[in-house]
């Protein structure tokens, strides 16, 4: 299907085209034109959801490196189908939100770009099958997120939040990356799919737990379990309309995703498990419990994601319990924790996008997000307040909002989990259902938080700096869709069961028989049973424990910000960096001699070693044609003249002598008939030298150093081995012939790429992969270069706020 | 100090665009004889540096009035999009297509996809000596 191949390259396309068209429309908000893209983009996903229910899938193949199975594969089935809904669908109301959000005075060119490539690059993520094309749209999220986190990079906590969200998601990145390796090693396949369904029998394998784990890694970082949740509320320091999408709806669940994606492969296994379970869980229970103590709003949403993910990852963990085999109950219990989590999923993107949304627009409208200082605001906000009460209430699990439904799902899951008798679940089972109704608790608490410290109580205007008043009409469009949405869902949960959720449970139970993973519809009446009076002892425990919040808040002192996860990270930086630094600086000296005495160390230690303990040597004149009078004389002139380098008292004379070589390279090339090579070479020495002569008013005097005999003495050395080396590697290379010519090969450049000088067949077809790469490297080096001299001594370095 | 370099800028006048046409043959006879992007490129930018050398820089600027920095980035730019362009037309990355042509006057004529390639690295060359050797020279 050509079709997801555009939905993930459209994104990237417009974005590149934002810089070109940005000037043209400046009278109009370029976030207009933006907004066309996920729409359009959710309408074609929409026009899927008849054939994916019906249980198809589409998938479609660009070759991109065949010789290394490396191919643009996209796959579309239930489970990428919600992710890329909710990618669209959220994006789009964000973008609508962030047309009135962010003013024409920010740098909106910056704003829409990397939107457009954190979008096209989630869209690459759910959508890819080759797992290496997956794991580049992976980075990219991270790179894009960074650069949305750090979008006000002039403050300092912004560049803070952006670099430890970067360090955290990319170290579990590469990680899951060398899983991934390991799993293509394992299989023998790049695709997503096969190597799936190859790893579940592969159990044995001695590589099947450290993939597991490094996959996991990766997906705990991305998604910001417990102990990597930490890198999400400074993350918050981006605009609000991007806290919204990143880190409501789409970016942490990438590892949701990954998740959900690779319970099949692990599924069944303990270790699986208990880890995402586990992680699940205390990332529920610490993050509620972390959030009821914010005091700024927008933290306090960061805390309940974090919380509410560790919901989603737990429910994950529970569901891959139905691929044990020998279970002693029906696996249909298991099975509908996967589609509570998946339920959950998207009621969370739901109530808390319109969550982030209001608070985005408390801020901007009333000045601050300080819950201490807001208060009585339901009179002057109505539209938010409406709102803010129905996300902040499904949040906490009540009817009639959908997060009531998926919250009962949850507890029904864990108390299922109770009565299994493996795993080790029989004495440790009894801990989960308590854990998540504790954590429950909590999030009801700070759901209550939310509502009423923000709305409710006297409005202190002192305490502001700008008169209140509601939201503009466009503001509050995005967020009232959403509202409805909650309320929507609740009363109609089917429909999105049906069409979207069930046909995602069939990509992840695919395995199972479709009977193990039915689902019988939902219902928000479901008797008065355990999860309903567990509701209960929630509204009453919670209402109290917000009353007495005072008496009980001390708790916290016993967490301070000294032992925390932050502290430890903010010391391991802090470390990492002085520790580098000092490396570094104990082998910079700054002089030129010094780098190459280490360079030639290394070369003479791993290649003449090499030499020696292999017995590669081997020297053979036998075949050789004879020398021409013309190269010995070349030759001659050129030995002459290195050595003369070495005793000139002046500059000039070295950098003419210098050239002398260069062209007698040239005039070598010429003599062995490589035209090609002559020309280069030649060229390249005119632009150097004239380069040399350019600076060479502003290099300082010359002046010649007085060393001790040690040190000449082994920089003598050192020069000696070198060229030895040299010497024998390139006649033994000459003598033993190890392989075949590829030649030959070459020799049909004009029947396989339709040129006759071979050099150049082999730069533009044969290895243009290198050509491109160095093209593109000499490019990095210049701007490199550009940047090194025009902005020495950073003076004019933009004014950063420490 | 002012020095008299009439006679240099007498000759670059006159053999500057002797450069630049050899700079431009090279670039196209590359596929059959030496030459190519990586000579064409380097000899232009050695044209543009003797202009350099000649006249001052803001001359030269007023003359040729190109941010050479967004010509090294349209020639990567060009390099990896001829690549990705490759898969478009559902080849793998990379693949280059020719195809001769019987064009009246010129005769048979090869046109490769190569070319654009080739056009890519020689403009990414061209924007980076003259960015590197215009950095360079006007610190100090």
């Amino acid at each position: 299907m050509l079709t997801i191949h555009l939905a993930i390259l459209i994104p990237f396309l417009a974005a590149i085209c934002i810089p070109i068209f940005h000037k043209l429309i400046s009278r109009i908000h370029i976030g207009w034109f933006i907004l066309i893209i996920p729409a359009s983009l959710f309408i074609v996903l929409v026009r899927y959801i008849p054939s994916i229910a019906n249980g198809d899938t589409f998938s479609h193949t660009i070759q991109w490196i065949p010789s290394f199975s490396i191919n643009f594969t996209t796959y579309l089935d239930g489970l990428s189908m919600i992710f890329g809904l909710l990618i669209t669908g959220i994006g789009a109301l964000v973008i609508l939100y962030s047309i009135y959000y962010m003013s024409k005075e920010e740098s909106l060119k910056h704003f829409y770009f990397y939107l457009l490539l954190f979008m096209g690059s989630m869209l690459g993520v759910v959508f890819s099958d080759n797992i290496f094309v997956l794991y580049v749209f992976w980075e990219l999220t991270s790179i894009a997120s960074f650069l949305l986190i750090a979008f006000w990079y002039q403050r300092k906590g912004s560049r803070y939040g952006a670099k430890k969200a970067l360090l955290i998601t990319m170290s579990g990145g590469f990680a899951m990356l060398v899983g991934f390796i390991m799993l293509v090693y394992m299989t023998g396949t790049t695709s997503v799919r096969e190597i799936i369904v190859s790893v579940s029998t592969l159990t044995d394998h001695t590589l099947f737990v450290p993939v597991m784990l490094l996959i996991l890694l990766g997906a705990f970082t991305k998604s910001a379990q417990f102990p990597f949740h930490i890198w999400l509320p400074d993350a918050m320091e981006a605009p609000t309309p991007i806290s919204a999408y990143l880190h409501s709806a789409t970016m942490v669940k990438a590892g949701i995703f990954i998740v959900a994606r690779f319970t099949p492969a692990f599924g069944g296994e303990a270790l699986w498990f208990w880890l995402v379970c586990g992680v699940g869980l205390t990332t529920l229970f610490w993050g509620s419990f972390q959030a009821v103590r914010q005091t700024d709003l927008k933290a306090l949403l960061a805390y309940s994601t974090i919380s509410q993910l560790g919901l989603i990852m737990s429910l994950l963990g529970v569901s891959s319990l139905a691929f044990y085999h020998g279970l002693s109950v029906e696996k249909t219990l298991l099975t509908q924790a996967g589609f509570a989590a998946l339920f959950h999923l998207v009621n969370h993107s739901t109530f808390k996008g319109a969550l982030f949304m209001i608070v985005g627009i408390l801020d901007f409208q009333v000045g601050t997000r300080d819950v201490r200082r807001l208060g009585g605001l339901m009179a002057i906000m109505p539209v938010s307040f409406t709102v803010a009460l129905i996300g902040s209430f499904s949040m906490a699990g009540l009817p009639p909002f959908n997060g009531f439904l998926s919250k009962e799902m949850f507890f029904t899951a864990m108390l299922q989990v109770k009565q299994l008798e493996f795993f080790s679940l029989d004495s440790f089972g009894a801990l989960l259902p308590v854990v998540a109704w504790v954590a429950s608790v909590f999030t009801f608490v700070y759901s209550l938080i939310i509502v009423f410290q923000t709305f409710f109580g006297p409005h202190q205007q002192e305490k502001l700096e700008t008169e209140t008043k509601e939201a503009s009409i466009g503001m509050i469009i995005a967020p009232v869709t959403l509202a409805a949405l909650v309320v929507g869902i609740f009363f109609f949960p089917n429909v999105l069961g049906d069409n979207i959720i069930r046909p995602a449970m069939a990509s992840i139970f695919a395995t199972l028989p479709a009977s193990d993973y039915y689902m019988k519809p939902i219902s928000a009446w479901h008797g008065f049973n355990t999860e309903l009076m567990m509701t209960i002892a929630i509204v009453i425990v919670g209402v109290s424990l917000y009353m007495l919040y005072k008496y009980w808040s001390r708790v916290y002192s016993f967490f301070p910000k000294s032992r925390s996860f932050d502290a430890l990270y903010n010391n391991l930086v802090l470390y990492i960096e002085k520790i580098t630094s000092r490396i570094t600086n104990s082998y910079m000296t700054g002089f030129l001699r010094d780098y190459f005495v280490y360079i030639f160390l290394f070369f003479i230690f791993v290649l003449g070693g090499a030499l020696l303990f292999t017995d590669a040597i081997s020297i053979d004149f036998s075949g050789d044609t004879p020398i021409s009078t013309f190269v010995w004389i070349i030759s001659v002139v050129m030995a002459l003249t290195t050595i003369a380098i070495l005793f000139v008292k002046s500059r000039l004379s070295a950098i003419v002598l210098t050239g002398l070589l260069g062209f007698g390279m040239g005039m070598l090339f010429v003599l062995f008939r490589a035209p090609d090579l002559a020309l280069t070479q030649i060229i390249v020495e005119s632009v150097t030298t004239a380069l040399f002569l350019l600076c060479f008013t502003f290099l300082p005097k010359w002046e010649t150093e007085v060393r001790k005999l040690r040190t000449k003495i082994l920089h003598i050395a050192i020069s000696v081995s070198v060229g030895a080396i040299f010497i024998i590697i390139a006649l033994t290379v000459k003598s033993g012939a190890l392989f075949d010519s590829i030649s030959v090969y070459f020799e049909d450049a004009y029947e396989l790429a339709g040129g006759k000088n071979i050099v150049n067949t082999i730069l533009g077809d044969f290895r243009a992969f290198d050509t491109m790469l160095e093209a593109v490297v000499l490019f990095i080096a210049g701007i490199g270069v550009y940047t090194l001299t025009k902005f020495k001594n950073g003076k004019e370095a933009k004014n950063l706020e420490d | 100090m002012k020095i008299n370099d009439v006679i240099l800028q007498t000759i670059t006048r006159v053999v500057v665009f002797i450069i630049l046409t050899l700079a431009i043959y090279l670039f196209f006879s590359g596929h059959y004889d030496p030459g190519g992007g990586f000579i064409g490129g380097l000899v232009l930018a050695s044209a543009i540096v003797l202009l350099f050398l000649a006249f001052d820089i803001e001359t030269v600027r007023i003359g040729i009035p190109i941010n050479f920095r967004v010509v090294a980035a349209i020639g990567a730019f060009i390099v990896v999009a001829t690549g990705i362009g490759a898969t478009v037309f559902g080849t793998p990355f990379l693949n280059q297509a020719f195809k001769t042509f019987n064009i009246p006057f010129f005769g048979e004529v090869e046109l490769s996809t190569v070319t654009l390639f080739e056009a890519g690295v020689a403009l990414a060359v061209v924007g980076v000596v003259v960015t590197i050797i215009l950095s360079i020279s006007k610190d100090g």
